[in-house]
């Protein structure tokens, strides 16, 4: 493979997509939230089941890009345990990953948060890694209906 | 095609082409361009850009009220390219000509000025499964409007139209079918004699959505004896922001304008406005002058080439690609129709067309990824998008065979 697109197609980003974590259905779940990205078509189911203020489980089903695929597969991995206002931190740290405003962050700690770091050289493919991450976003804040990146 | 057609291939100067067209020499990450996204826009060759260029730095003012000299030399230009666009469609006279912005801005006129006034409740218009938005959305809006309905003729696995279908569906409330000529997702070229000699006999009026089959096909809007024709420059390797309505005359004549202001009137007092007459009517405020002179310039160098040679080269090269695609497994052509235009729609398994999309252009391939503004035709194929590669006048063999590397390069990269 060319060099320069493993800056975005690392071998994490390959492995999620091929095998996506908790790519499965939470029938009891608290919150389901569906996410569109109407530029590209893709879309994801998220459902999120709370345990006070944990996030006890959660999974996802849809349909996407290995970008949007991976990305969704990695949070979902992240956020299961935190407290909700963990992940709330964890979505703002994301988001100053992928669109490159992450001087005040040490991606080390964030870990594998960092992977789709690369995407902030491809500003068309932005909205494939944080579709999973606006879901989870309104998820958390309640939101019941479908939401879209645009 | 017939056959003496390819034999003229060796004729064929695609390397003075290419030299015409600046854009192509370029390299992308590397490596040669090859630009294959044609029917989201093409590249404007030397002939185009010398023209905007040497209007803008001699002959530019506004047109039509000016009573000096580059007033009359800008008019005279304007008005020659009108006369050029007459020409290309086969119209009968310049009056039939009305530039707007581009095909979608067309659309909504017809939408507005001829199928508003006349729509009841319950009335129809006809459109099929393959249209572009910009051929769904005008038509329901104005449904919206008037209590009409939209009804859409459905087509088959291969991507072509069920013409039985669309016959059955034309009904005595149909007031106005809406066909894509040439489909932009699927490659598809409709059978529009059929559709309009159907239609006509129900006393049907059928507009042509032209984006796509204005580059690779010659239209005669006399021989067709289509209502209206649409059509956009920037496809046809001219600029952005000027494109074609054609009307027939009778049917202009009886239609109000639709936007109000300069240039389209006649006489204005605070009580009443006289309307100017055709094709003035239709075209409130400075129109883009420089990309109408600019649109005459790209339908001069599309006519010096021909289309006998243009129509031979774009299905070899067409061929060429489908014939290399259709022997890599899991490759999936979306668009198989008998009769196509120089579009190759496709879907690989397991890798998205947006994963396909960054990197064919990581091997200076530069393609369409999603669902080309045709989120119905997605949903008749069951795919959320596809990777499209659209050819023109430019494009070589050779180019194909960077195409079909660079596929196989990122199949193997995904397993």
């Amino acid at each position: 493979m060319l060099d320069e697109l493993r800056d975005l197609y690392q071998e994490v980003v390959f492995d999620h997509n091929r095998n996506p974590r908790n790519f499965r259905v939470i029938e009891d779940a608290d919150r389901t939230i569906e996410g569109f990205n109407p530029l590209c078509g893709d879309r994801i189911t998220l459902y999120l089941k709370l345990d006070g203020e944990r996030i006890s489980d959660v999974a996802f089903q849809g349909q996407g890009c290995a970008i949007s695929t991976a990305s969704a597969s990695l949070m979902t991995e992240i956020v299961k345990d935190k407290t909700i206002a963990e992940a709330e931190k964890l979505f703002e740290a994301f988001h100053k990953i992928v669109t490159g405003q992450d001087d005040d962050l040490k991606l080390e700690e964030l870990g594998k948060l960092a992977v789709l770091a690369g995407v902030r050289q491809y500003p068309s493919r932005i909205k494939c890694a944080t579709l999973a991450w606006h879901s989870l976003e309104a998820a958390l804040q309640g939101e019941q209906q479908s939401i879209s990146t645009e | 095609m017939s056959t003496p057609a390819y034999a003229s291939l060796s004729d064929y100067p695609i390397e003075r082409i290419r030299s015409d067209f600046p854009a192509l020499g370029q390299e992308v990450h590397g490596k040669p361009l090859v630009y294959l996204d044609n029917a989201a826009s093409a590249q404007k060759p030397n002939q185009v850009i010398d023209t905007l260029g040497d209007f803008y730095r001699h002959d530019f003012s506004n047109i039509h009220r000016s009573v000096h000299t580059l007033g009359e030399r800008a008019t005279a230009r304007y008005e020659s390219a009108r006369e050029t666009v007459r020409r290309f469609l086969g119209a009968q006279v310049v009056e039939e000509i009305v530039f707007v912005r581009g095909t979608t801005e067309a659309i909504n006129l017809v939408a507005q000025a001829y199928a508003r006034p006349l729509l009841e409740e319950g009335d129809e218009i006809l459109i099929t499964a393959m249209e572009h938005h910009s051929n769904i959305v005008p038509w329901q809006m104005v449904c919206q409007q008037t209590g009409a309905r939209l009804k859409v003729a459905p087509i088959n696995e291969r991507g072509e139209l069920l013409i039985e279908s669309f016959e059955q569906l034309l009904s005595p409330r149909t007031r106005l079918v809406a066909v894509v000529h040439m489909s932009n997702a699927l490659g598809t070229l409709n059978p529009v004699e059929d559709i309009i000699r159907m239609a006509h006999a129900r006393n049907i009026p059928v507009l042509l959505d032209g984006a796509q089959a204005v580059p690779h096909v010659p239209v005669d809007v006399q021989a067709l004896d289509c209502d209206f024709y649409a059509f956009s420059g920037h496809k046809l390797y001219g600029p952005t922001g000027i494109g074609v309505l054609y009307g027939k005359r009778e049917l202009l004549e009886r239609m109000p304008p639709w936007q109000g202001g300069g240039e389209m009137i006649r006489q204005v007092t605070f009580e009443k406005t006289e309307y100017n007459e055709l094709p003035y009517k239709f075209e409130a405020g400075t129109p883009a002058i420089a990309e109408a002179v600019g649109l005459g310039a790209a339908i001069e160098y599309i006519e010096a080439l021909g289309w006998e040679l243009i129509q031979a080269h774009e299905h070899s090269v067409l061929d060429y690609a489908t014939r290399q695609a259709l022997e890599i497994p899991g490759l999936r052509i979306i668009g198989t129709a008998g009769h196509k235009g120089a579009i190759l729609s496709f879907t690989l398994e397991r890798i998205h067309p947006h994963d396909i999309g960054t990197f064919l252009d990581h091997y200076g391939v530069a393609v369409r990824a999603g669902h080309h503004c045709a989120m119905p035709v997605m949903d008749v194929f069951q795919v959320p998008a596809t990777a499209r590669a659209s050819f023109g006048i430019y494009n070589s063999h050779e180019e194909v065979d960077q195409l079909i590397h660079a596929i196989k390069e990122i199949i193997k990269v995904f397993g």
